[in-house]
């Protein structure tokens, strides 16, 4: 029963780390580039939310859609100002780039909303599922997170594979070049990317902060890094691989958390990392390419 | 493009030696301002403070700054010896509380009111003790916070913490098997959960889960919180922070845990987060030497002060360890004589033993006397949270 509840907060955390690792997987899949302030669009978005459900009183889904809808012009924002610029630069410049604007990121939330730290009002407002007399309890934010990870995972995966947007995303992450070719207008297919990752920050900001309540300008920075090593996990550039590598860390956190020492879960966690990309250097799903010489 | 570095560099260095003398010279107006009355010349004592005004720990560096400023405001204006009082931010961050410290320095700080937090404390106390500077600290509780001979401090040591919530919680009964969750990364966290362990183990008292978290896993506790609940334990000790304290409180009313709750002066801050949902404190237990809910007369006139200038918000103790670590300043000052044109080495050297004389009756105690280690002598006060304020136990 321990082992089962602790299961479950696994999958719960896993599932939050899968969402924004599937922000962070799009847009180094299609436009090669780690968006490290991936992370602070998250914190971002659990703010724009605090404002429009604490400060100015609106339901919840009108706080999750304004910051959706934030997060995604911030995301284009960003894309244009900061990485359009650099597109033929190398990529260790884009990288400096990205961690330039996470800081940004960071100290303008320190200026508009303070330091001191927010209770964020969940936006779940289901009751928790009391199984086996109470012994398993079931958070409401656990339950949603789960489907709504899921069913993000599933919709994305159906959005590259059927559309002809998706495809034309699958075309640029293989050859920018060969895609401009073929008619593929690669500068608004990137814009695109950085939307949905940016939108799906937004939502996993909504759902960080409803299962941990404490909004400051630093909460996206550790789930960051945490996703960023699941989408690595998983094999960086694969959707479902996100998805399993979140949930995976997750478990792996938590249960290491309780069995083992929760003082040294993280080490724990990197350690298995360590040790799945010397088996699998592109990770679980990564695909493995071959370097012609 | 030689030509061009140059003349940036000449207009950096222009600016750079411009806003020299900007600085200079507003500091010399302000102390003239203040100074006029003085009975001393025209000269004041410069007190320089630090401690985070941004990050997270921001609650405890504002609430330091405004005491002191409140204290330093009510000594002048009486007249006598005059202080100027400039306060730095060190985000809770050691290496920016010496680049603080040192910003201080060139300002002319004779003596230093700081740091407000354990860990950078530390290491500004070993640049005060190598430059012979006397510093007196609010709220640093670590031990080493004072472990040199120029340093004091206002608030209790961690492990004296620890020890006395152990006794109390022994002496109440409030429970005999207790969980704790702790930040081992933190210095005040783990102090006053060492010397719990210690007391608690010699009062027979049963710890029956001992958890811990780090600054790089601080928010996600349902493992830590599941364990406490499983393990049994009718009393939860948590020795940390507010904003931590406030995810643990949130996680175990999720999952149905209702322990009592018992913390240090850290959780002080706790009803203040904003829309945080003071039901999920209600009931919990802190040890904390001051709370604005007293009625005296000398608690009420500070509380009031604070309002105005903060714009209606409520003092926490760190406020008030500010206040009295300017007027044992003040106090230790006029005992041994000592006049702003002293250096801050004689100063450092004339307070050491001053302070150790001097009975201060403060916000945070009465008759609080200071041995040679630094440490203060004083009574704690345990309260309770009553629909959101505290309430004497």
């Amino acid at each position: 029963m321990e082992f089962l509840s602790n299961l479950v907060n696994g999958i719960s955390l896993g599932s939050v780390y899968a969402v924004i690792a599937l922000g962070y997987t799009m847009v180094y899949g299609i436009a090669r580039m780690l968006n490290f302030a991936h992370g602070d669009i998250i914190m971002v978005g659990g703010y724009i939310c605090f404002i429009v459900m604490t400060s100015l009183g609106l339901p919840s889904i009108v706080g999750i859609l304004a910051a959706v809808v934030v997060c995604t012009i911030l995301g284009i924002t960003i894309e244009r100002v900061a990485y359009k610029p650099l597109r033929s630069a190398p990529s260790l410049a884009v990288l400096i780039t990205a961690i330039g604007v996470s800081y940004l990121l960071q100290n303008l939330a320190l200026l508009i909303w303070g330091s001191d730290p927010k209770s964020f009002t969940s936006v779940v407002s289901m009751e928790p599922l009391r199984l086996f007399d109470g012994s398993l309890v079931i958070t409401g934010e656990t339950i949603v997170t789960i489907v709504v990870s899921a069913i993000i995972m599933a919709a994305l995966t159906l959005f590259v594979n059927r559309t002809k947007v998706g495809h034309a995303m699958l075309a640029v992450s293989e050859d920018k070049g060969a895609a401009q070719l073929m008619g593929i207008n690669v500068n608004a297919t990137i814009s695109l990317t950085f939307a949905i990752g940016s939108a799906l920050a937004a939502v996993a900001g909504v759902l960080l902060c409803s299962a941990q309540p404490s909004l400051l300008p630093t909460t996206g920075a550790m789930p960051g890094i945490k996703a960023f090593v699941a989408a690595v996990f998983g094999g960086i550039g694969s959707i479902p691989g996100a998805m399993i590598g979140g949930v995976l860390l997750g478990i792996i956190e938590i249960l290491s958390k309780y069995y083992i020492s929760s003082q040294i879960s993280d080490a724990i966690v990197f350690a298995v990392l360590i040790v799945v990309l010397l088996v699998r250097p592109a990770g679980i799903l990564g695909k493995q390419i071959r370097e012609k010489v | 493009m030689k030509k061009f570095v140059s003349a940036v560099l000449a207009g950096c260095m222009a600016l750079s030696l411009a806003a020299c003398g900007n600085s200079a010279s507003s500091a010399s107006t302000a102390s003239t301002g203040g100074a006029s009355e003085g009975s001393n010349g025209t000269t004041v004592i410069k007190i320089g403070g630090i401690g985070p005004v941004t990050g997270a720990a921001a609650v405890y560096g504002n609430a330091v700054k405004l005491g002191a400023e409140i204290a330093v405001e009510e000594i002048n204006a009486k007249g006598g010896i005059q202080y100027e009082f400039k306060f730095e931010d060190d985000e809770n961050d050691a290496e920016k509380s010496i680049n603080a410290y040192n910003n201080l320095k060139d300002w002319g700080m004779q003596i230093l009111m700081g740091t407000v937090t354990s860990t950078p404390c530390i290491a500004v106390a070993a640049e005060t003790s190598a430059d012979n500077m006397f510093q007196i600290t609010p709220s640093g509780s670590a031990e080493d916070c004072i472990a040199t001979d120029n340093a004091f401090r206002v608030c209790f040591s961690d492990p004296e913490q620890g020890t006395l919530s152990a006794e109390y919680i022994s002496e109440n009964n409030l429970a005999t098997k207790i969980a704790i969750i702790y930040d081992s990364s933190d210095v005040y966290s783990s102090g006053i959960h060492d010397a719990f362990v210690a007391k608690a183990e010699e009062l027979g008292l049963e710890i029956v889960c001992d958890e811990k978290f780090t600054s790089d896993s601080n928010k996600d506790f349902s493992a830590q919180v599941s364990k406490a609940q499983s393990s049994g334990a009718d009393l939860l000790f948590l020795p940390i922070y507010y904003n931590e304290a406030s995810l643990i409180l949130t996680r175990a009313d999720a999952v149905g845990y209702e322990p009592l709750v018992f913390g240090c002066d850290g959780l002080d801050g706790l009803v203040s987060v904003e829309n945080f949902d003071t039901a999920l404190a209600e009931g919990v237990m802190l040890m904390t030497p001051f709370t604005a809910a007293a009625t005296d007369e000398m608690t009420t006139s500070f509380v009031a002060a604070y309002e105005e200038k903060s714009g209606g918000e409520t003092p926490n103790q760190f406020a008030a360890d500010a206040y009295d670590a300017i007027y044992a300043i003040d106090a230790a000052i006029q005992k041994a004589g000592v006049t702003a044109d002293m250096s801050y080495s004689d100063i450092c050297d004339a307070l050491k033993t001053a302070i150790t004389e001097i009975e201060l009756d403060g916000l945070t105690g009465k008759g609080i006397t200071w041995d040679a280690s630094g440490a203060p002598t004083k009574t704690p006060a345990v309260y309770i949270i009553e629909n959101g304020v505290y309430v004497a136990a």
